[in-house]
């Protein structure tokens, strides 16, 4: 294993559109912010520190876990923009950190990001709805760890963080969630709000301040103190189980309401995806939205679920970048974006 | 070690920032701190909780009427933050930040955490084995509560059984309750 194999790899494992709940379900992220005890946290260490840190969780995972170390001054900025692509690291690790490292699994399901701005993220990933299975692998990376080092914990508030919206479980559950349905009836403005209401954070994940590119919304937890980690991802869970009925809904109604107009879209969609030599991060999201809309309502037969999940990592410009083998302007990648995706479109219609 | 702003004060702020990606190590005096601590401590543009914390506190009227209020301000005396650094920065340096501004930041954790101010999640293995037994009994007493008001007795008869054992538990073992 390799960086050229983190990089080269096109799709990790929650990419693949296999999970539970993947009609409406992404992918599902869990993440545990920890610090060592009688360290000053990351965001102000020396970078002798720094280097310590990473040499201390290195040794601690490395007997019992199969993770790559990956140091951030080792790579390039495509090469970190990449990882970022694949939700493997943060912008801010990639940016900001001093001395950052990652330490990742053969299938990008795990990633342990030291010295991002606390010590330790332990980040997981998976396919579709798994906020428990998920969680549980968290918690044994995590015992792991313990094992090893000492972490700073106080009794009363928990596992203590450089941010204080991160203090007590340091736990951020997050689910990202494909709406298309409740976009196209126009519900998520008054959604939002609600679910907001219930301590639970929604934003569009692609895209900038409120909107949503490709309708993919990810919903995760702003509270990390009182509850412990289970209720977190019960309620998290609860709340994503009423938006995938009323997605459910929305999608019927639209297929009772307007079949054709509905069917029409889909296609055009697919057009323009099967047929465009130019296109942009926007429209290209848009039709990939419709796309899968029209695989889940069995409209269009002949390509795989996972064309979502999978083009819209990699028609982002670090990726397109990396696969063209260096830099382009920006109208060069909307051509190879445009190609990628025809590419890509084709090979399933072969199969 | 002198601040190397003012060349005057003594410095109790130490640390690296990257400039065009040359480490460069800082040493200021608290005062000098203060006066850069706006760009110093803003680690990422994208963040936007600094308002966020600034604007839980604007009201308080120590901050804005007050002046003199922060030349007394205590600083942690592991890692040398300010309660004004860290409302900058929004992050502490250090775990004993927390200790360190308490009083202070009780309120800012319930408005964080929806009026909650303590942990009821996973213990570190080792912490030891009484804190664990101590956390489930004040989990226990809670859900017994629950079910005494919602008249479930049976159930609560279950618990009550339950929260004897781990009492009986937690004295053998001679930790306090
Ligand atoms: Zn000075
Ligand atoms: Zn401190």
């Amino acid at each position: 294993m390799s960086l050229e194999r983190f990089i080269n790899q096109q799709t990790s494992a929650w990419m693949s559109g296999t999970g539970p709940d993947s009609d409406v379900v992404l992918s599902t992220r869990i993440r545990l912010a920890r610090n060592l005890e009688n360290v000053l946290f990351s965001t102000i260490l020396s970078l002798e520190k720094a280097k310590d840190v990473v040499t201390q969780v290195h040794e601690a995972v490395s007997d019992q876990l199969a993770l790559e170390l990956l140091k951030m001054e080792d790579l390039s900025p495509l090469q970190k923009r990449v990882l970022v692509e694949k939700h493997l690291i943060s912008p801010f690790l990639s940016e900001t950190s001093l001395y950052g490292a990652a330490l990742i699994s053969d299938k990008e399901d795990v990633s342990v990001m030291v010295n991002e701005e606390d010590h330790l993220r332990i980040q997981c990933l998976a396919s579709g709805l798994q906020l428990k299975e998920t969680l549980d692998k968290a918690n044994q990376i995590d015992d792991v760890i313990e094992e090893k080092v000492q972490y700073a914990f106080d009794e009363k508030i928990g596992y203590l963080t450089a941010c204080p919206t991160n203090v007590g479980t340091g736990l951020r559950a997050s689910v990202m969630i494909h709406l298309p349905g409740l976009v196209l009836t126009r519900q998520m403005n008054r959604i939002i709000p609600a679910i907001n209401q219930l301590g639970l954070v929604v934003r569009g994940i692609y895209g900038e301040g409120s909107e949503a590119l490709g309708n993919i919304f990810q919903i995760s937890n702003q509270l990390t103190l009182g509850k412990s980690e289970e209720d977190i991802i019960n309620d998290l869970d609860s709340v994503v189980h009423e938006l995938m009925a009323r997605e459910q809904s929305a999608r019927d109604a639209l297929k009772q309401t307007s079949p054709i107009q509905l069917e029409d879209r889909i296609f055009r969609s697919f057009g323009t995806l099967s047929n465009s030599r130019v296109i942009e991060t926007s429209e290209a999201f848009q039709c990939l939205s419709d796309v899968r809309l029209g695989i889940d309502l069995g409209y269009i037969t002949h390509i795989s679920k996972s064309i979502l999940n999978e083009l819209m990592v990699l028609t982002q410009p670090g990726f397109l970048q990396q696969y063209a083998g260096g830099p382009l302007r920006a109208e060069d990648r909307d051509i190879r974006r445009a190609a990628l995706i025809r590419e890509r479109l084709e090979l399933d219609e072969t199969n | 070690m002198i601040c190397q702003e003012c060349h005057e004060r003594p410095a109790v702020l130490h640390f690296t920032k990257t400039v065009n990606g040359k480490m460069t190590e800082v040493y200021l005096c608290e005062h000098c701190a203060n006066e850069k601590g706006e760009h110093l401590f803003s680690g990422h543009p994208a963040f936007s909780l600094n308002n966020l914390l600034g604007g839980l506190f604007n009201p308080d009227p120590q901050f804005s009427a007050n002046p003199s209020f922060h030349e007394q301000e205590v600083h942690c005396e592991n890692c040398h933050m300010t309660f004004k650094q860290f409302l900058q920065s929004s992050k502490f340096g250090c775990a004993h930040c927390y200790e360190t501004f308490e009083s202070k930041l009780t309120p800012l954790l319930k408005r964080l955490h929806g009026g909650n101010t303590i942990h009821h999640g996973k213990i570190p293995a080792r912490m030891g084995g009484q804190l664990h037994l101590q956390k489930e009994l004040q989990q226990l007493r809670e859900k017994l509560q629950e079910m005494v008001t919602s008249e479930q007795f049976e159930q609560a008869a279950n618990i009550r059984d339950q929260i004897r054992a781990l009492e009986k538990k937690l004295l053998n073992e001679g930790g306090v309750q």
